[in-house]
This record gives C-alpha cells, structure tokens and sequence, in this order.
C-alpha cells in the first residue's frame, strides 16, 4: 500500500445515551481524548459498557458524537457519513453478505469505487491469498468455518485500502485454540500492511498478545494508556490493575524514601519497593503485587499463613493471609520445590522491583 | 447533559444522502394526503359548519334512530364474534401445537389458515344464504325447512367468525409455540392433571395474547363490510349505515359524522390491543421454547378436541365448496340438474365479466408491486434507521390498519371529490384509476408493513453496517442487501397486496365510478339482487385468480427466494 498512513485523533469526545429502562441521560463516553499514531495497532480494552465500542463506532461513523470532533489524519469527520470515511471495521458478527459468495463479498467495496474489471479481480485474488483462502472465492459465507469467515471479513475491510482499520470484537465468537492463531495472524497481516488499526476486545490476553499500545476504559473514560508492558508493571489505578492479569493488593505507609526505594509499613512489617517521583513518606499507599513475583520462603519477607495449597500441574496455587490481606501467588514448576500446606505459617518473598506503588 | 451535537450531526448525515431524504420526504406527503388527511377532513366535516365549531351535525346523526341501532348492533356481533373466534382459535392452535396429530390434519390446518388469505369476503356469506337460507340447500332440501332466515345478526356472527378464526388461530399457534414447555412439565411432575395444567399454566400464560386475539377479530368484525351488506338484511351495522348514508340519503356530511363514530371505537380498541395488550403478550411469553414438546396422544383428549375442528373445519371447507358448485347449478333453489356453464357464459356475454376482471386485475397488478415496494421501504426506515420523522412514519402506517374501509372511503369522498379542502386542488385524481389504486395501496400497506418489519428484525444490523461502512450509501444499501435478504417477505408482500386489492369492497365500493367496473363490485351487485348463481360464478373466478397466485408465489419464493442457509446466516 502505498497511500500516506494516516492516524485517528480525538478531542474531548462525549456521548450521550439514555437509559432505556429509567429514561435518564448517561455518558457513554466522556471527555475523552486520544491520539492514534499512523501505523500503529492499538486496543481498546475494559469491560463491557465501558464505551470502547460506542468510541469505535463514533470512528467510524456509526454513531455521533454528542461533545468533541473526530479527527482522520489531520481532517474533521464528525460530519462524514461511515461510507464516506476512510475506515474500514471487522465486526464482531463478521457480518458477511450472506447472499454474495466470497468473491463477491470481497470485491462489494471495490464495485461500489467503480474499478474495472480485472483489476477488482487482481485485488481480490491478491487479498485473499494474504489472508489465506486462495481458492475459495465461489463459496458462500455459510458454507465457511468461523475462522474462515473471520477472514473474509478481514480481506474485505482490507481490499479497499483503508487508512483505519477497525476491529469490534471480532474474535468472540471463535473458539479459545482459533482465537489464539486468528490474533496472531490478525498482528502479522497489519504489519505486512502497514496500517493503522484500532481493536476492540475485553480480553486482556488478546489485547497484551497483539498491541503496540493499549487503551484501557472504565465507566466511559480512558482509565490508562501505555504499551502492554508499561499497563502491567505500571498500572496507574486499582482497577487498571486488577483489570489486566491478577493483581494482590497491599496497604502500607511510607516510613523513609532512600536510594531510589521507598521503605514501607505493611501490617506492621518492613517492605522495601521501587519508589517512583511524587511518593511521600508519611503517606499511606497501596502497593500492587503480581501473583508471579512472589513465592513462599521460610523467612525473610511478610509472615503469612497458608489459606490455600493447590497444585495445578505447571505451578502451585497459594492463597496466604498476611494479616487480614489474602495474597494469591503462584509458583511456577514446583516439582523441587517444598510445597507449603495449609495452616503453615511462613514468609511472602518478592523483590523490591515487583512492588509496584499505586500514587 | 446536552445531545444537540449529535443530533446535528445525524441531520447532516441524513442530508448528505439525497436519496433517502427525498424517500422521507415523499412517504411523509403520501402518508399525509392519504391517510392522515381524510380523516382529518371527516373530523372538519362533521363539527365544522355555518362558519364555526357545531355539534349539530353529531347532535342529528345521533339522534337517528336506525344510527343508534347500528352502534349497538355493531357492539353486539363484534364481541361475540371475537369470543367465538377466539376460542375457536384457540382450539385449532391447542391442538396443532399440543396434541398428536397425522399429516392429512395437519394439512387440514395449512388450508384452513390460507382460506382467509384466498377468499373474497363475502364468499361466506353467499354460501351460507346458498346453504340454509330460504331456499337453502341444506335448511329446505335436507331438512324441509321452508322459512328459514340466515338475514340478520346470527348470519353474520356465523359467516364473520368463520372468515375471522383463523387470524386468531395463526395469532395464538404462534404464542402456544413459544410457551416453553417445562414450566408445564414442572406443574405436571408436580401433580397436576392435564386440565389443571391447562388451566393453571398455559391459560394464565395466554391470557394477554387471547384478548389481543379478541380485540383484533372484534376490530376486523366492526370495520367489516361485505359480510352485513349481504347476509345483514336488514339489521345494519355501521359500516353498512354509513354506506346507506352515502349512497341512499346522499347525506355525506352525516356519514362522515357516523365514520368519526365508527374510527373512534376501532382506534380505542387498536390503541388497548397495540400499547397495552401487546406488550403484555410480549412480557409473559419472552422465551422460545427450548425443546420440543410431549405431545398429548391421549385418546380420552385427543378425539373430542380432534372431532371438534373436523367439524368446525368441514364445515368451512364446506361452504367455500358451495360457492363453486352453486355456480353450476342450472337453477338454485329449483333446478340442480344438469350442471351447466352457463352462468360463467352469461358472466362474460351479458355481465361485462371480462372488463370487470380486466379492471380488477389491472388495478391490483399495478397496486401491489407499489404496496410491496413501499411497505419494505417504510420497514427499513423504521427498523435499520433514525431520524426525527420516524416515529411519524411508523405511527401513522400503523394508525391505516385501525381505520375501516368504509372510514377511509368517506374521507376520500369528503377530502378529494372537492379537491384538498375543497379548494379544488388535487380535484383531477377524483374518480380516476389512480385513486383506486391509492386506496388499495392504503389498505394493504400495513400488513405487508408488519411483515417487512418482522423480517427486517431478524437481519443482523450489523450486515447492512458493513456494506454502509465500505461505501454504499443507503440507496445502494436497501438495494444490493436489505432487499435481497427481505425477497421472501418482498414477494409474498407482493401477492398478499395483489390478492387483498382484487378482493377489496368495503372503500372501494364508495369511489368506484362507473367506467370501471370491479369484480368485487359486480359480485355484491349480484347478490344484493339475489342473482347467486351469477355471484358464485364471479366468485369463483375470483377465487381461482387469488388460488393461482399464492401457487405462483410459492413457487416462485421456492425457486427464487432466499435460501434457507443464507436465512439462517442472516
């Protein structure tokens, strides 16, 4: 493709809706600014009614924004209706033509842009070789698995050269193993392309599997941005923690900041973390822990005592009580290791770099 | 919280496609002109007078006697022909859904369901004249009866709840199937017998859907027309009152008066049945029935219910088989033997019959592609989008079906034969083709409206998103998918408008002029002057017309509609 990439920016979008049931005004999505760079895939996650899809739509035109303005590239399009927009979406029902075979489906847009004939064909033959069907251009829809389908929908948002690609869900309805390959293959396909790609997904492992950047919503507002890494090591809330991977939460007071670490109080015992700008000793804090950065010791970390004792095949599932604060960690190949029952008292050890300090 | 940009933002988008916006606007002037507007006349004609607001006009009508009569009389047959139809219904779906039954009764069941679609309205009625009146078949030659009258109010609550059970019957067969039947099986395991069970679980469950099966046969009995024209005699009915106005008092500032009365009880009641009942209907039976039912094959339940709709559906088919054969007849009443052509020679040589079917046929043919087209476009606007003038559009299709036909005929009168308002305007389209065939297009627009709005409800809205979202605009989106994915629903929009217009009487009959002659007209000619043979013999032609083409149609919807894959895919 060799048009300009082209990146999606909003400024201060709100939407309105109302409740069907009490008949009162809700936001949807409220004063809500992002920038999309050109070429970038970046998701949309939270859970459901958090306005990551209402946001997506509003980009493609489908709904319009009651506050703010839509930016394509540089140029407004709150005013374009969807089939003037230069936006093409994957839907979560695929949404193929189910009275058009293959062929047909893919090559609707390109009929509509009045091209001729053979080069509609040398397109649509092209796509659907990259999505992998060559071959099944005469079938109809139905006669096509899920995943199938799920690429004709792709192959047909792609044919025609869209600057945004849009995707609402569109692996929910695959089962786990296919969803699991269709990401990848979606992530490889956009790099191959090159295009800007906005995804939509309450998943978090698909989310973390296929993003440059991450967009996590809540109750209508962008709760965090950042890439996958920088949301789960450095979650900026409890729910943006709680929301990607598990998360344990520990309350402690920062007695001395020294070195780069800030000393803590967790139930009456010393906790050394990273300490980032802004902590203040003498504040109260609340500290994220990964289950997976934790494990079980005889001493030297928060004594603890055992609630749980659960082996899992790969690892050994621990819920411990470090005072009234249950913590779950799990310890990964635990065939050397000595396993810890329940009621045995013991230490929660973890590094002061997989303390991650909530401002 | 202020959601004046985004509607700003919806109106420019709705401006930026022409076409849609001139759809809206033209179905807004068409609603208007041909709906809203004559029965806005009625009401301007019957308390406008001398210069300003009157009652007089309500004050004289009212004070007729034979008016007042026609009210009750009109209460009387509608509520007891909706009870009848109702549990008549009720049997016919109890036992479809409910109860073990071999093919051929199943089959039975389909044709008694189409009878309605088929048979002009007031096929019934000559049977039954034919069949127990004074020189009735069965009345003086089976039992020697020889003072028989069927004229008056039991003829027409036998013939109405005959031609109107089996609305009711598709109506509850739809409710009783989505009746999930483990809550009748938890009442059964329980320890209820299969009457209590009837009575403690499904009845309570279908109550709302049976009085909204009442009120809409009660609805369709009191906008009836055909039926008491030819069996009534002389025990009126409103419909029938205020066509007497018209056509023997030439009072029509009176009839539109009566026609307010008339629109009135039928909005009330379309109001209770649309906002009340059926939501109520709605709420109590949610659920699709998540897996088949047991079905009674208990002999002591199945043989009565079983010999009760054979004999309710023998009798139906018994009199529609009549009307044929009543046209075969050489003398009815007198002569049975030799059976004869003769009456369907004399319909063509001496009784206009081919420029009656001609005219018929023409009209309808041109009527119906318009209705069909126009109710799918009214159905796709209502479903798959928004805009301010919707709920308008949606209200007012729907306001045609409680309007009578013999309501709609008098506006039409009043609102057109001076043109709009009597100003003169619009005058020319009085008496010509082009008012029948708007008239018919009006009366069959709601249903074939209803049913392009189920369909639609069933299409994803997501696949006509993703042809907007890849550049079509909404002309080419209704055209290459909404359309397509509706043919079925299309084409049998399509026929049900043809075989409702070559059928029609009731407004018909008060705007048709003489250089167009109808078959349904000359059939009620005929039978007023007690010519049944001839009748029949229109009748069956009619009915052979209206055969032929719900055949064609499914034919045609077998080899050219929407596969069953893609529907389901859909």
């Amino acid at each position: 493709m060799d048009k300009i990439k082209k990146g999606v920016r909003l400024e201060h979008i709100s939407k309105i809706y109302q409740d069907p049931k009490t008949g009162k005004d809700f936001y949807a999505v409220k004063d809500t600014s992002l920038t999309i760079e050109p070429g970038s895939f970046v998701t949309l996650l939270g859970p459901s009614g958090c306005g990551k899809t209402t946001t997506l739509r509003m980009i493609a035109g489908f709904e319009s924004p009651d506050e703010g303005e839509v930016y394509l590239g540089e140029q407004p399009i709150n005013e374009l209706t969807p089939n003037k927009r230069d936006t093409a979406m994957v839907f979560q029902s695929y949404a193929l033509l189910p009275h058009y075979n293959v062929f047909d489906n893919v090559a609707y847009g390109l009929k509509l842009r009045k091209l001729s004939k053979e080069e509609i064909h040398r397109r649509v033959m092209d796509i659907l070789a990259l999505v992998e069907l060559d071959g099944m251009e005469s079938r109809m829809t139905h006669q096509l698995s899920g995943g199938q389908q799920q690429r004709v929908a792709l192959a047909r948002a792609l044919v025609i050269e869209p600057s945004v690609l849009l995707f609402d869900e569109p692996l929910s309805n695959l089962d786990a193993k296919l969803r699991v390959s269709m990401r990848t293959e979606i992530r490889r396909i956009q790099q191959e392309v090159g295009i800007t790609a906005i995804y939509v997904t309450h998943d978090q492992s698909e989310a973390m599997a296929i993003s440059d950047d991450i967009i996590i919503m809540n109750k209508g507002v962008v709760a965090q941005k950042g890439t996958p890494q920088e949301i789960y090591y450095h979650p900026n809330s409890e729910f943006v923690a709680d929301f990607i991977g598990e998360a344990n939460f520990l309350r402690g007071t920062v007695t001395a900041i020294e070195g780069g670490y800030a000393l803590l109080n967790v139930e009456g015992n010393p906790v050394k973390a990273t300490a980032q700008a802004g902590i203040q000793t003498n504040q109260e804090y609340t500290l994220v822990l990964r289950p997976e950065s934790a494990s079980l010791a005889e001493a030297g970390g928060l004594p603890c005592k055992v609630a749980l004792s659960c082996f899992m095949g790969s690892y050994q599932n621990y819920h411990v009580m470090v005072g009234d604060t249950l913590v779950k960690l799990t310890e990964h190949n635990p065939k050397n290791r000595r396993i810890y029952q329940v009621g045995e008292t013991c230490s929660l050890a973890f590094r002061p770099d997989d303390v991650h300090i909530l401002l | 919280m202020a959601k004046s940009q985004s509607a700003a933002l919806d109106r420019k988008k709705l401006m930026a496609d022409p076409v849609m916006v001139t759809t809206i606007v033209v179905l807004i002037t068409f609603l208007t002109l041909f709906i809203l507007y004559p029965l806005a006349i009625l009401l301007v004609d019957s308390f406008y007078g001398d210069g300003g607001f009157t009652l007089d006009v309500f004050k004289r009508v009212l004070g007729m006697i034979t008016f007042r009569t026609a009210i009750t009389n009109t209460l009387k047959v509608g509520f007891l022909v909706g009870i009848l139809s109702t549990f008549i219904g009720l049997l016919f779906a109890y036992v479809e859904v409910y109860v073990k039954v071999g093919r051929g009764v199943g089959g039975l069941f389909k044709m008694v369901s189409m009878l309605p679609v088929v048979s002009p309205p007031f096929v019934l009625s000559l049977s039954m004249i034919m069949l127990f009146g004074k020189a009735g078949l069965i009345t003086r030659f089976l039992l020697g009866i020889y003072d028989n009258s069927v004229y008056g109010f039991w003829g027409i609550v036998i013939v109405q709840t005959l031609t109107f059970f089996p609305v009711c019957y598709m109506m509850l067969k739809g409710l009783l199937k989505n009746i999930d039947p483990s809550l009748e099986e938890a009442a059964r395991d329980m320890g209820a017998g299969r009457f209590k069970v009837f009575a403690s679980v499904t009845l309570p469950l279908m109550l709302p859907g049976l009085g909204n099966a009442f009120l809409v046969t009660f609805i369709e009995s009191i906008a009836d027309f055909a039926n008491p024209m030819i069996i009534g005699g002389s025990y009126d009915t409103l419909a029938t009152t205020i066509y007497l106005q018209i056509t023997g008092a030439y009072d029509k500032v009176g009839a539109a008066a009566m026609a307010v009365v008339l629109l009135s009880i039928t909005l009330l009641m379309f109001a209770v049945q649309k906002y009340y009942l059926e939501t109520k209907t709605a709420a109590t039976l949610t659920g699709k029935a998540s897996r088949g039912r047991m079905l009674i094959a208990d002999k002591s339940v199945t043989i009565p219910l079983k010999s009760m709709c054979a004999l309710a559906a023998a009798f139906v088919i018994l009199m529609y088989i009549c009307v044929p054969i009543g046209a075969l007849f050489p003398t009815w009443g007198y002569k049975f033997t030799p059976l004869t052509f003769k009456w369907f020679n004399l319909v063509f040589t001496r009784y206009h019959g081919f420029e009656a079917f001609r005219d018929s046929f023409l009209l309808s043919l041109v009527s119906a592609p318009v209705t069909a087209l126009l109710s799918m476009i009214i159905s796709y606007l209502v479903v798959k989008k928004r805009f301010r003038a919707k709920g308008f559009i949606e209200a007012v299709s729907m306001l045609a079906m409680a309007v009578p036909g013999t309501v709609l005929g008098v506006g039409y009168i009043r609102g057109y034969s001076g043109g709009i308002f009597h100003s003169g305007f619009l005058q020319g389209i009085y008496g010509t083709a082009l008012i029948l065939i708007i008239v018919f297009v009006v009366r069959s627009l709601p249903t074939g409206t209803r049913s392009g709005i189920s369909a639609l409800r069933q299409i994803d809205k997501s696949i006509e998103e993703s042809a907007y979202d890849m550049g079509a605009d909404s002309f080419r989106v209704f055209m290459t998918v909404t359309l397509p994915l509706i043919k079925d629903s299309f084409l049998s929009g399509l026929v049900t408008a043809f075989v409702r217009s070559i059928t029609a009487i009731s407004a018909i009959i008060l705007l048709v002029t003489p250089q167009f002659l109808l078959i349904t007209v000359q059939i009620n000619e005929f039978a007023e002057k007690g010519s049944y043979s001839v009748a029949c013999a229109f009748a069956t032609i009619l009915i052979l017309i209206t055969y032929g083409s719900v055949l064609l149609m499914n034919l045609f919807i077998k080899h050219f509609g929407t596969s069953k894959q893609i529907k389901e895919a859909a």
